[in-house]
């Protein structure tokens, strides 16, 4: 029983820190957020040089085949730095999607390589979600139908861009035909793959939304301890103190369960799918308690579209609800909870 | 990462639940803040030290086991789940001793702890007066030196089990000029000594769980002094780190009682159905508790490996503290107007909710209020500014 990472996953996760710090800066991130396609090609490469994309790709496809548990500590760097970019859709989700696709190894072959190397963007579409992220600028797109998983490229498809508060979401609606050359995977090989997708897709999400709770505490802790009124730093006054406190407890307890989560979903737990929707549930309420604490007592430069806290804010709003809204993890965990057999109380945690 | 017990480890869980299968009272001991049920609960530590099972985690030689902070947590939850009785001498066992290992010579050791095990000596708690309170620096309770005897004059106050404990552990100022946390001195002394008066005091629930301590020139041997005269401030934020960090309360007590919750929430369909907020909560309680056990065992990895607990201890306190409230306060609508019912009301079983409920509003309060936690995390966590 050890529930500390090994020293190289918090050194990698280190060097993706140092690297975010200097590559996006909140003055870079509002730089793509103007432009048309909300992406940078740019910071896409170099976080490829990185070695992101290719993080749990298979070596035999040319990744470095790491798992859900490698993932979680980059994800929550991704989240703090609120990077605009569905690196996660492609690098995660549809490389979990591919990988775990019976047989079709041509298809493997063509995207996975492609995928590490950082040359290919993947979009994923499940039903969870009304709309698809990043559709327009993939060059291959996923989709289910029917428990069914369909791939085809954006030209097969008609795309209608829906404008987000978080513009760094660029979210397509999509109509396309499914047919047989179209399906790559049946539905029930499918079935089991989508549930695959939908739980470390929230994981990815929680674990984001976590460092999203961090970067804005952060930001709340910066500000109330430059700002100074009465003659004093706001940050020495108990009501603005406890507002930040209140914060870090809730980023305390959430934390363990989210890298839980993961090790569930690396180990392949049969209750993963609770473990996660609690993960996703605990970083939710962190990452907007966050959000209204540090605009609280950002005071009205939090109101303003100049204060960075916006940006990390709006990308906590947004994600909270996206693979999975609170109703749906809390129905995921009540039904295990509160359903007859569960195993629960103090010995039952590490069962 | 691992997060499977290790053979040893399984071992160790059979081995105290079969120990505590065949030794657990069947019947629910009186509150040990009553007198008989405070010898039977006193009788019940000198049953744990007989199987070497009332201080796991001390070393051997003391009556430990050696135990680290994972079959620590092992050890409590299976005595969480076995319902077994509540620790009488935890300011003992849990509080004072890792102070005195840490602080104490070696002939305080050998004194103190082995009667500490066996429950023969059961500890009260001496931090609070009537002017410190959560300024508990404002400590004005004086113990003056006299060749090779502390005279203590003064008094403290809510001091946790004294109307019946043996012995007490606090703090007293040993140096009339000092001010603040400077000149005050950590001593441990017999609350039968002549010149001491306790005053019981009548709690929420009606039962006598703390008391008024007033000292008329008590004479305690200095040798009873624990670590450096002056230096008691210190020694006593270890105990408070303690308190406030892993050993005051397990996490394993909270997923018992979420446990219990879930029970409680099946048993009254009508009105989880009628009030699906009250389920929600239930829900809630459970992953909470969940988190509690997960963010601990994440802290005693990292206390394996060597790191230290700092400021964090004190988000645990407000952690468990509000998750204890919410839950009880949760079990109270969910029982409607039977939640009001004392435990032995003929007509209408309700259990043991309404104590708990009670005990839960000290929560917040003990062992420094949350809101001098949040200053705390404030201060030396979030490093924002002293006011």
């Amino acid at each position: 029983m050890d529930f500390t990472f090994e020293d190289q996953q918090t050194a990698f996760r280190d060097a993706i820190r140092r690297f975010l710090m200097t590559e996006a800066a909140p003055e870079h991130l509002r730089e793509i957020w103007e432009t048309k396609s909300g992406r940078s090609t740019e910071l896409r490469s170099k976080l490829a040089d990185q070695g992101l994309t290719a993080l749990s790709v298979p070596e035999e496809f040319g990744g470095i085949g790491l798992s859900d548990l490698d993932w979680v500590l980059v994800q929550q760097e991704l989240g703090y730095y609120a990077i605009p970019d569905s690196l996660s859709d492609t690098a995660y989700l549809a490389v979990y999607l591919l990988t775990n696709m019976p047989a079709d190894v041509a298809l493997k072959r063509e995207w996975l390589p492609r995928i590490a190397s950082g040359k290919a963007r993947v979009a994923v579409g499940h039903p969870v979600n009304p709309l698809v992220a990043d559709a327009e600028l993939a060059d291959l797109l996923l989709l289910w139908h029917q428990d069914e998983v369909h791939a085809l490229t954006p030209a097969q498809a008609r795309l209608t861009f829906n404008p987000s508060i978080d513009m760094s979401r660029r979210l397509y609606r999509i109509e396309w035909t499914p047919s047989d050359k179209t399906r790559i995977c049946p539905a029930n090989a499918g079935r089991g793959l989508w549930e695959g997708v939908l739980d470390r897709a929230a994981l990815a999400a929680a674990s984001q939304l976590l460092g999203l709770a961090h970067r804005m505490l952060d930001l709340g802790i910066d500000h109330s301890a430059q700002r100074k009124q009465f003659g004093k730093p706001i940050g020495s006054f108990q009501a603005v103190k406890h507002h930040l406190a209140d914060v870090a407890v809730k980023i305390e307890f959430a934390e363990p369960v989210v890298h839980r989560a993961a090790y569930s979903l690396a180990r392949g737990h049969a209750l993963a799918p609770v473990h996660v929707s609690h993960a996703k549930l605990a970083a939710g309420e962190a990452a907007w308690l966050s959000a209204r604490k540090s605009i609280q007592v950002h005071g009205a430069m939090g109101y303003t579209w100049e204060a960075d806290l916006q940006m990390f804010m709006k990308r906590a709003w947004a994600l909270d609800a996206s693979w999975g809204n609170r109703a749906f993890h809390k129905a995921r965990v009540a039904r295990f909870v509160l359903g007859n057999g569960a195993a629960l109380g103090p010995d039952a945690t590490f069962n | 990462m691992r997060l499977e017990y290790t053979e040893p480890q399984k071992r160790f869980r059979a081995e105290i639940r079969d120990w505590l299968a065949a030794n657990t009272p069947r019947e629910t001991l009186p509150s040990f803040d009553t007198e008989a049920g405070f010898e039977q609960h006193r009788a019940w530590e000198r049953k744990l030290f007989s199987g070497r099972w009332s201080a796991v985690t001390w070393p051997t030689e003391v009556g430990g086991r050696g135990c680290d902070l994972i079959e620590w947590l092992i050890f409590e939850e299976e005595y969480w789940r076995a319902g077994a009785p509540l620790r009488v001498n935890q300011n003992g066992v849990f509080l004072l001793a890792p102070t005195l290992m840490e602080y104490g010579t070696e002939e305080q050791k050998k004194r103190f702890l082995p009667r500490m095990a066996s429950g023969e000596d059961i500890w009260a708690q001496g931090w609070s007066e009537p002017g410190a309170g959560s300024d508990l620096a404002a400590i004005r309770c004086k113990a003056a030196l006299d060749g090779d005897h502390y005279v203590i004059s003064g008094q403290k106050t809510w001091s946790t089990r004294a109307v019946w404990a043996d012995w007490l552990f606090g703090l007293f100022r040993t140096d009339p000029d000092s001010q603040r946390h400077h000149g005050l001195t950590f001593i441990l002394l017999p609350l039968n000594l002549p010149g001491i008066t306790i005053r019981p005091i009548r709690q929420l629930n009606g039962l006598t769980g703390f008391a008024e301590i007033f000292f008329d020139e008590v004479k305690v041997p200095a040798v009873n002094r624990l670590g450096a005269e002056g230096q008691g401030w210190n020694v006593a934020m270890a105990t408070a780190g303690f308190e406030r960090g892993l050993m005051l309360r397990s996490p394993a007590r909270f997923q018992q009682t979420a446990r219990n919750l879930v029970q409680l929430c099946r048993e009254n369909p009508a009105a989880a159905e009628a009030d699906p907020v009250l389920r929600d909560q239930v829900v809630k309680g459970w992953m909470d508790a969940e988190a509690y056990a997960l963010a601990t065992y994440r802290t005693a990895g990292r206390l394996n490996r060597g790191a230290h607990i700092g400021a964090e201890a004190s988000t645990n306190k407000i952690f468990w503290s509000e998750l204890d409230l919410l839950m009880h306060e949760t079990a109270m609508h969910l029982l409607g107007p039977r939640a009001e019912l004392m435990p032995d009301a003929p007509d209408v079983a309700a259990g043991h909710w309404l104590d708990g409920f009670l005990f839960a509003q000290a929560g917040p309060i003990y062992a420094g209020t949350n809101e001098i936690q949040r200053n705390i995390i404030a201060e030396r966590m979030l490093g924002l500014p002293r006011s």
